[in-house]
């Protein structure tokens, strides 16, 4: 447990020194796609009865905990291959399992954090959605995730240059076709099975239902993302054990 | 304190480490000898957990580096090759990550800080972030981060190479008081004056194999006390002498360009390997 905190405390003194730098960064994107989309595109538009705006703003949050849980893995990365903190770590008397949760729970709060600037941001413009208990949970389950995913990456690749390759690959499609600016079920029916496969669509939906005050949430999109999460923390832990060598 | 026995470390075809044994005593300054890829750095990752053998066992302090890897990890503090410390973060935050890696609690983990500042003289540069020291101050805070835990052996791998020779020597005085006061150190290193300098007994490693094992003074008095050094055509010939005046009777009957000189370790290496310890 000890072993987690000192891996976790040392990412988020990373983040404390970088904290202006991060927060612009965090916010540079959503701040975008709301002025482009929100703003400009979706001014007029309405989905499901409600105003583009207040379809957006779920759909960036879904999309930037994702991006934001999964920064981890350059984090991780850059301690790896450029500053070999890793090495650190390793030689350190504390389980693997200590280190993957350290880094998960860094990336979880990372995601948080984009995901409160995002809430701030949109009360700013002047949308006010419901953020209860299933939200929340959405949130975090999205963020354990990636930020699982992102570990599991960082440990696979052989370079900085591989993890760029990963990102392009499959987090910004994702981004784009998760059911983050438009809705999954606009779609042809073909694409509409493709794009379930991804666990952002069922993020997106989960977040976007609970913010819309849906008292009961879709079990299934929530356990999904629980056992895929599971999945690929544990799997992130085998990817540890292999990074040896 | 470190017992190898059968060491052998393979990367797909190559053969890093071939059949290690070894012994180093409690409170003893090794030096672990031997040109690039020879399998120093090898050798130390296997013992301080970064990378597994394919055979053979390892014991840290009685404990074995694979069934016990945690309590094996707590015997050592490692000084690796590169500088891996956080350059964000300050020289006393970077210490206390390590504290708290190693389970210290907090109030040991702040005096120790205190304490291994001192130590290594560095305390004046404590809220500095590591980026802003130059490359021997941050082998020191290297060295003070791995003694944070007290550990019981120190493995330090090339601990000296790209440092300018009046800081080598300034790390050297450290490494000196750090063995006195007790620890165990494990040391490689590609320079030769380095570990005649600081260790009580030295391997020859090559290919992955231990050639010859011996204390400085026993390895260069198998070769003798002097060497005649003659450049014959472009080539440097060395014959080697017991006595000054055996020596000198030496360059008496030869013809060339020649030196007399005293033995060293080097002259040891490139007699059992044919080949000289270049980084």
């Amino acid at each position: 447990m000890r072993g987690c905190l000192a891996v976790y405390h040392r990412e988020l003194l990373i983040l404390k020194k970088k904290f202006w730098r991060q927060t612009a960064s965090m916010s540079v994107a959503p701040l975008l796609y709301l002025i482009a989309f929100g703003f400009g595109v979706g001014k007029d538009l309405q989905v499901d009865g409600r105003s583009y705006m207040e379809f957006l703003i779920p759909g960036l949050v879904a999309m930037s905990s994702m991006t934001q849980a999964f920064a981890i893995a350059s984090e991780i990365n850059i301690a790896r291959f450029y500053w070999r903190i890793f090495e650190e770590f390793q030689a350190a008397p504390i389980r693997n399992i200590a280190y993957v949760t350290g880094e998960v729970l860094a990336g979880i709060t990372r995601a948080l954090f984009a995901v409160a600037l995002i809430l701030f941001i949109g009360l700013l413009s002047g949308v006010v959605l419901s953020y209860g208990f299933f939200f929340w949970l959405a949130v975090v389950l999205n963020s354990f995730l990636f930020a699982s995913m992102a570990v599991c990456m960082a440990m696979l690749v052989r370079s900085h240059a591989d993890q760029a390759l990963l990102t392009n690959f499959f987090i910004t499609p994702m981004a784009f076709l998760g059911g983050t600016f438009f809705p999954v079920d606009h779609m042809p029916l073909w694409a509409q099975k493709i794009l379930n496969f991804l666990p952002l669509t069922h993020a997106a939906q989960s977040i976007r239902a609970s913010s819309f005050g849906q008292a009961t949430p879709e079990p299934f999109s929530y356990l999904l993302l629980a056992a895929m999460g599971l999945a690929l923390f544990v799997l992130a832990f085998h990817c540890v054990n292999k990074a040896k060598d | 304190m470190i017992r190898i026995e059968g060491l052998t470390k393979h990367f797909r075809k190559v053969k890093a480490l071939e059949g290690i044994d070894l012994h180093v005593r409690e409170g003893e300054l090794f030096a672990y000898l031997g040109p690039n890829g020879s399998g120093k750095t090898t050798t130390i990752r296997i013992l301080t957990g970064l990378s597994s053998p394919t055979s053979g066992d390892a014991y840290l302090h009685g404990f074995h580096i694979l069934r016990e890897t945690l309590q094996a990890k707590r015997q050592c503090g490692l000084v690796p090759q590169s500088i891996n410390l956080d350059h964000e973060l300050t020289v006393q935050e970077n210490l206390s990550i390590h504290g708290k890696l190693f389970q210290m609690p907090h109030r040991l983990r702040n005096e120790r800080i205190e304490e291994m500042l001192h130590y290594v003289d560095i305390a004046d540069r404590r809220k500095t972030p590591v980026k802003h020291l130059s490359g021997g101050m941050k082998r020191r805070v290297m060295i003070a981060r791995a003694l944070m835990h007290s550990p019981k052996i120190l493995f330090l791998d090339e601990p000296t190479v790209g440092l300018d020779p009046k800081i080598r020597r300034r790390i050297w005085s450290l490494i000196k008081k750090i063995q006195q006061n007790g620890s165990t150190i494990f040391l490689t290193t590609h320079y030769i004056e380095e570990a005649e300098f600081l260790a009580q007994r030295v391997a020859f490693l090559d290919e992955g194999q231990i050639i010859a094992l011996d204390t400085p003074q026993n390895l260069m008095n198998r070769l003798g006390k002097w060497a005649v050094d003659n450049i014959v055509e472009g080539e440097m010939e060395t014959t080697y002498h017991s006595s000054r005046e055996g020596a000198n009777a030496h360059i008496l009957r030869q013809d060339g360009s020649l030196s007399v000189r005293r033995v060293n370790l080097e002259d040891v290496f490139i007699s059992v390997t044919g080949k000289k310890v270049q980084p």
